[in-house]
């Protein structure tokens, strides 16, 4: 057996226990190393492709950069919280789940199968990158000559993500107006509702009472309690 | 030493492409807009007026107009290009999509205006995002690489996906973000997964390329090619919300403050659309238009019947204008369908009219919402023609536009794309397009009689105040509706102009 295919069964081995890994185990935290078991498989099948720079990069920011992301928001989610897995939200999700998936990796395998030896129908046009030497001058020839205009475009886009991420994480105090259950609602309502929903708890704190009357007089406060 | 080794490398690559910036003068000012906007409202603070970032919004939309009209005498003088390594086309038919995005930049920002002040929300973010979200549309419309094409779907996408969420103290409106999201997300994923399927068979990303390449060779075991097709058209399908792949677009357009539903149903729609004329009209048209042809026919079909169906038996006019929103994308896969120069300048055409017309729509609707943005039931426009005629009448046109009403750029718009599918011989097809919009047009009188003919006196929940931007919008909405009605000529012609062609690049 020759060594390069040693190494891609073993990485594609690797993957794939990863991916299972990722959709099976329970525990958030094992699919999260499971992913990293992954995307560390693919950096290998890169290196056999003699895509070194591209093996690099995908240990460093996949495995180094994202996942690590994964595994913060993970653990300032709470690990140690139960996941109620019992509850469908939705019914048949599950079985209508596999059979997209099977339907996906059928189609995957219809595709490559029936391209037979050759999938490619052309060599790829990224010629620059299959001259010898080191490929990550071919990779930076390609990038600011044939894709330059794409490499460019893709600071807007991620102009585009820090100033949403910055927008939708900005703190606020303002309440939520919650339309399925004051279709009336307006911003003023709703405060001078919250407003009286507090009053009235303190009221209750107080004489652990429930104060009857006072909700009967609003039949909007109905879902609060 | 340095400049020794630049000289090999360049010599090596051929030496380094020549980036003609005036050929995407229209994104270069959208995109430098939008992030200008954010140094300059950052650095002054609360000095600058309210009103400044909607001014300087409708400006950079106006500019990037002015470029395209300066572009497309261009485009006459010296032909169609395809510049900056091949990645952008620059034609007549990419010209009239990008003025088509300006165009709701402007309207869309008008709404915005007065929105904002209603809802008590501030921050120019809005804007910018919406001028970003423009960049890419824009982007995706001069697209001639399906890299390039991916990048400026997702700007677009990614802004507004943020846009639909940003009203952040409606649940619905977070419940419409993060559907339209991960929704989103999916169809992206599907559209990549097909691009890296093409890819393989052909060996190219270049549209220009994977045509020569398609019209030279035949892929004698073309699964990956037709697996490629498939998804791409998926993706196409999920962002111009076609069924069955429409499931995202009722909550996320109900969801979403209503300036930027009234934003997704145009621009996102027109940018998609153009996107799908560029990939599968013209990179796939000549060789594979027996394949994918069959697949955007079920889709127009469906589009068409659900579409129009479903709006009927909804009580909530938001929701309604969105499942009319899937009917008028049946309508556009009709012409996309005829995969002929005549289908595509009819889709523009109807891109361009559905664009006034669903802003003007949805611009009725955002002041009828009142504040809050909840008043959207059928009930809320009992007796809006008495409390207040003007906008009333003008909402009624909006409606009778859409139902393809005479004198109105909705007839004429439906009129082209019937005519190129009966003209490439689906007449079945034309049929059944005439059929929906008979369906649509009783959900359109089923509102007008609501403003109307029903109510009494005085049961008006709350007055209607109709905001100086926004009564700008819907007067430019209204005008465009009847002047593309009345005196069409203009813009038939210049849609009839706007042939698109892949020119192979010149390396």
């Amino acid at each position: 057996m020759r060594v390069e295919m040693f190494t891609f069964l073993l990485a594609g081995a690797i993957c794939l226990g990863g991916a299972l890994g990722v959709v099976l185990l329970k525990n958030p935290v094992h699919n999260a190393l499971s992913l990293v078991a992954t995307l560390f498989g693919v950096a290998v099948l890169f290196v056999n492709q003699g895509a070194y720079f591209l093996a690099a990069i995908q240990v460093i920011v996949y495995a180094g950069a994202i996942v690590i992301l994964f595994l913060f928001v993970i653990m300032l989610l709470g690990v140690d919280r139960e996941t109620d897995e019992g509850r469908e939200p939705l019914v048949a999700q599950r079985p209508l789940a596999v059979a997209t998936g099977l339907a996906i990796l059928g189609l995957s395998l219809v595709a490559l199968l029936s391209a037979g030896q050759r999938a490619t129908g052309d060599k790829a046009d990224l010629a620059p990158l299959n001259q010898p030497g080191p490929d990550i001058n071919h990779l930076a020839e390609v990038l600011f000559t044939r894709y330059v205009y794409a490499f460019e475009i893709t600071a807007v886009l991620l102009t585009v993500a820090v100033v949403g991420a910055v927008v939708l994480s900005k703190r606020t105090n303002e309440p939520l107006i919650d339309l399925d259950e004051f279709p009336e609602g307006t911003v003023v309502d709703v405060r001078r509702r919250a407003d009286d929903a507090k009053a009235q708890d303190e009221v209750d704190a107080d004489a652990e009472v429930v104060a009857v009357p006072d909700t009967e007089g609003d039949p909007q406060e109905g879902g609060d309690d | 030493m340095t400049a020794a080794v630049l000289q090999n490398v360049l010599a090596s690559v051929g030496g380094l492409p020549s980036i003609e910036f005036s050929s995407v003068a229209p994104s270069i000012i959208l995109a430098l807009g939008g992030v200008l906007l954010l140094t300059v409202v950052s650095v002054t603070k609360d000095k600058l007026p309210v009103w400044f970032p909607a001014v300087w919004t409708i400006s950079a939309a106006v500019a990037a107009l002015c470029t395209v009209f300066r572009l497309w005498i261009r485009v006459g003088k010296w032909g169609n290009l395809s510049l900056i390594s091949g990645a952008v086309g620059l034609d007549r038919f990419s010209l009239f999509v990008i003025g088509t995005l300006c165009v709701s930049v402007v309207m869309g920002a008008l709404l915005l205006e007065g929105y904002l002040r209603r809802e008590d929300l501030e921050g120019p973010e809005w804007y910018v995002l919406l001028l970003l979200a423009a960049a890419g549309g824009t982007t995706m419309a001069a697209a001639n690489d399906l890299i390039v094409l991916f990048i400026g779907l997702e700007i677009l996408s990614i802004a507004v996906y943020i846009l639909s969420a940003m009203h952040r103290r409606r649940m619905s409106s977070l419940e419409s973000g993060l559907k339209y999201f991960i929704h989103g997300a999916f169809a992206s994923a599907f559209l990549l997964y097909g691009i890296a399927m093409v890819y393989g068979a052909t060996g190219s990303t270049n549209l220009a390329r994977i045509s020569t390449f398609l019209a030279d060779n035949v892929i004698t075991q073309n699964g990956l090619m037709l697996g490629g097709i498939a998804l791409m058209l998926v993706g196409f399908a999920f962002k111009v919300a076609a069924v069955p792949f429409h499931q995202w677009a009722p909550d996320v357009y109900q969801g979403a403050p209503t300036p930027v539903s009234a934003f997704m149903a145009a621009a996102v729609k027109t940018a998609a659309f153009a996107g799908m004329i560029r990939v599968f009209v013209l990179a796939l048209g000549p060789t594979y238009r027996d394949e994918w042809r069959p697949m955007v026919l079920a889709l127009a079909v469906l589009s068409l019947l659900v579409g129009s169906v479903m709006a009927l038996v909804q009580t909530n006019v938001k929701r309604m204008l969105a499942y009319s929103s899937i009917g008028h994308a049946g309508f556009i896969l009709v012409a996309v369908h005829s995969s002929t120069a005549m289908g595509t300048s009819a889709a523009l055409f109807y891109l361009l009219s559905y664009t006034f017309m669903v802003m003007g729509s949805f611009g009725v609707v955002a002041v009828v919402g009142r504040k809050g943005d909840g008043h959207h039931q059928l009930s809320d426009y009992r007796g809006l023609g008495r409390i207040r005629p003007g906008l009333a009448l003008a909402f009624t046109i909006f409606l009778l536009a859409q139902a393809g009403v005479p004198l109105t750029a909705g007839f004429l718009s439906k009129f082209y794309v019937i005519r190129s599918a009966i003209d490439s011989g689906d007449t079945a097809l034309g049929v059944v397009a005439m059929l929906a919009a008979v369906i649509a047009a009783f959900l359109y009188l089923r509102v007008i009689v609501a403003m109307y003919f029903e109510g009494e006196p005085g049961d008006e929940v709350a007055p209607v105040k109709v905001p100086a931007a926004v009564s700008v919008a819907i007067g430019i909405a209204l005008a465009g509706t009847l002047l593309l009605g009345i005196v069409p000529d203009p813009v038939t012609h210049a849609a009839n102009e706007a042939t698109a062609e892949l020119v192979a690049p010149r390396r």
